[in-house]
């Protein structure tokens, strides 16, 4: 028998009591796991974005379109060392709620900038020659049970064909993963070329424009470049960090951070209070029998430490399963079809979590805990 | 009994605030126990039976006076002093048992030797005499509600005695049992001082209780009135 037998047994000798507080535990810290794993795969987005890489959009918004004689132009500005471009293609598949993230890019140069996309010689070999030919990212592949040689229609909810047809057919011709974990493999590329000949409309102009710079270091001299070139001109350019474009593309849903610290700090916050109340209470009903463990020769700050180790103990078995069932939660929402980011528990979320566990159990046990240590002996056994 | 000194309560006084009155429970009282005794002691209630068994434990300080115990002064103990010499010197044994209801038996017996550092098995081999001395070999795993009064309170005598500490403070050890079994416990007390040479001190209502010891003193408030029943 040792402290940690006590402690135990003392938490274990209520089981509905324990049940129910380590459900609302759980429960919390599910979600506390599965949110924080979206709000770091969202992040991700931001963190994987390169350093030497910036994005150059029309200075009214982003959606607004730029003429493609850009693109050379940018080309021979000091510093830069390879542009893309790429149009918005609006593309689903079979179905308009089936959406997939499909973007018309130069051929040629998109992994050369793009050097996360990671594919075999032979599907490069394939995307070069093959005009119609399409990169599918490995989680949406899997997703839709796409493979190399598929013929794949795809439609189009922006862009027709002359014909009035909305759907255009490709060729699967590789399935790329990311060079980490948690890049997108959530969309498709095509060729700009195929792309820009069959629309019906707006021809020769591009969405934006991915640019890599020779070195991070000469960012804010490219960004000048690029945007004095187009200073005045009716499609001015506002050239950005490629992060700094991630995150603000990100913040257009809102405060993303802030509505979910707010969900998760409400949901702590009730289980502060349920798990606290709980543990108040086992505590009181204890009274005496801290009182005889104190005359029988216990010290104050053992008691305290027990009590404490209780409430960690009971924080840490709760968030622990709950942190283990929102693992599962993300595997679920993985394989789902959805245009969500690859949700990734990693090393980090899971320390902050357990640095929540500790935390919540510190501050649920503290009262009982120093209610224990200045319990007066002849006070706890006239209780009893 | 030998005529050495045990316990000595040299002019003792108690007193505390109730309300918005100064109460005294004693004033310069003096007590010696020697050591192999076995005292009850007795009184009406508010006499102050029970503060001056919790003085007696250590768990309650007198604000006068000097306590000494085997030759040391033990009034002038911080709060962790006085809990560690409890635990090297004191059994205590209770009207009510308050034992443990989450541990069984064994592990209720075992818990004052973990202020100890016997190792595992030194704490096992303990924890089997003493529940064969309490005649509970084969109730071990039982749990506290699994046992008679009288089988717990057995459990908290072998609790009391498992760590062999000099003194046996019981307070109304049989206040809670039918005669039979009160008897039981009190012979079981008779042995651990007679054989065992353990000096015990019992505060009781019951005068047939009071029987089973070497020397009953009378408390009234506050002052012993000394009736050596061995005489």
């Amino acid at each position: 028998m040792s402290d940690l037998y006590l402690i135990f047994k003392n938490l274990t000798r209520k089981k509905l009591r324990l049940f129910l507080t380590m459900f609302a535990t759980f429960i919390a810290f599910l979600i506390y796991g599965t949110i924080t794993s979206f709000q770091a795969a969202l992040d991700a987005g931001v963190e994987l974005s390169a350093d030497d890489r910036l994005v150059s959009v029309n200075k009214i918004n982003f959606t607004q379109p730029l003429p493609i004689s850009y693109v050379n132009k940018v080309r021979g500005v000091a510093g830069v060392e390879e542009v893309v471009h790429m149009n918005w293609f609006g593309g689903y598949y079979q179905d308009p709620r089936n959406q997939v993230q499909t973007f018309a890019v130069d051929k040629d140069t998109l992994l050369g900038v793009y050097t996360e996309i990671i594919l075999t010689d032979e599907e490069e070999a394939n995307w070069l020659q093959n005009r119609q030919a399409i990169l599918v990212g490995e989680s949406i592949a899997r997703t839709n049970g796409w493979k190399v040689g598929d013929r794949l229609p795809l439609n189009s909810n922006i862009f027709s064909q002359a014909d009035g047809k909305t759907v255009w057919q490709f060729d699967i011709v590789g399935v790329y993963t990311g060079a980490d974990a948690q890049t997108d493999t959530n969309s498709v590329y095509i060729h700009y070329k195929y792309f820009n000949e069959t629309q019906s409309f707006g021809g020769n102009y591009i969405g934006w424009m991915g640019v890599k710079t020779a070195s991070p270091d000469l960012n804010e001299q490219v960004i000048k470049s690029i945007d004095d070139l187009f200073v005045n001109s009716p499609f001015e350019t506002e050239t950005v960090p490629e992060k700094a474009f991630q995150k603000a593309f990100i913040e257009q849903i809102g405060n993303i951070g802030l509505i979910l610290t707010s969900v998760i700090g409400a949901a702590f916050f009730i289980i502060l209070v349920i798990v606290g109340n709980s543990m108040v209470l086992a505590v009181r009903e204890r009274t005496a029998e801290i009182g005889v463990m104190k005359t029988l020769g216990f010290k104050s700050v053992r008691i305290f430490r027990m009590v404490l180790g209780e409430s960690m103990l009971l924080a840490l078995m709760g968030g622990g399963l709950g942190l283990l069932a929102s693992l599962g939660m993300i595997g679920l929402m993985n394989s789902v079809p959805a245009p969500l980011p690859t949700l990734i528990m990693d090393a980090d979320v899971v320390l902050k979590a357990v640095g929540v566990m500790l935390a919540l159990g510190l501050i649920t046990g503290i009262i009982p805990a120093v209610s224990a240590l200045r319990l007066n002996i002849i006070t706890a056994l006239s209780r009893g | 009994m030998n005529d050495e000194i045990l316990y000595d309560l040299k002019s003792i006084s108690k007193s505390f605030v109730k309300g918005k009155e100064q109460v005294t429970v004693f004033d310069g009282l003096n007590m010696s126990i020697k050591q192999g005794d076995f005292l009850a002691i007795m009184g009406p209630s508010g006499s102050g039976k029970t503060t001056l068994l919790n003085m007696l434990g250590g768990v309650d300080q007198p604000t006068g006076g000097e306590v000494w115990f085997d030759g040391n002064r033990v009034d002038t103990l911080s709060e962790n002093g006085l809990a560690q010499w409890r635990a090297n010197n004191i059994g205590f044994i209770f009207q009510f048992y308050n034992l443990m209801p989450m541990l069984n038996a064994a592990r209720n017996i075992e818990l004052p030797l973990l202020l100890t550092n016997l190792s595992k098995a030194q704490r096992k081999k303990s924890v089997a005499t003493a529940l064969e001395l309490v005649e509970l070999s084969d109730r071990a795993k039982h749990m506290p509600n699994e046992l008679s009064g009288g089988q717990q309170q057995r459990v908290a005598i072998a609790r009391a005695i498992i760590s062999d500490p000099k003194l046996l403070l019981c307070d109304e050890p049989t206040g809670d049992l039918d005669r039979h079994t009160a008897d039981e416990i009190l012979q079981m007390l008779q042995l651990l001082n007679e054989k065992f040479g353990k000096t015990i001190v019992m505060v009781t209502h019951d005068p047939r209780a009071a029987e089973f010891a070497k020397r009953t003193l009378h408390l009234d408030k506050g002052e012993f009135v000394e009736k050596d029943l061995a005489a």
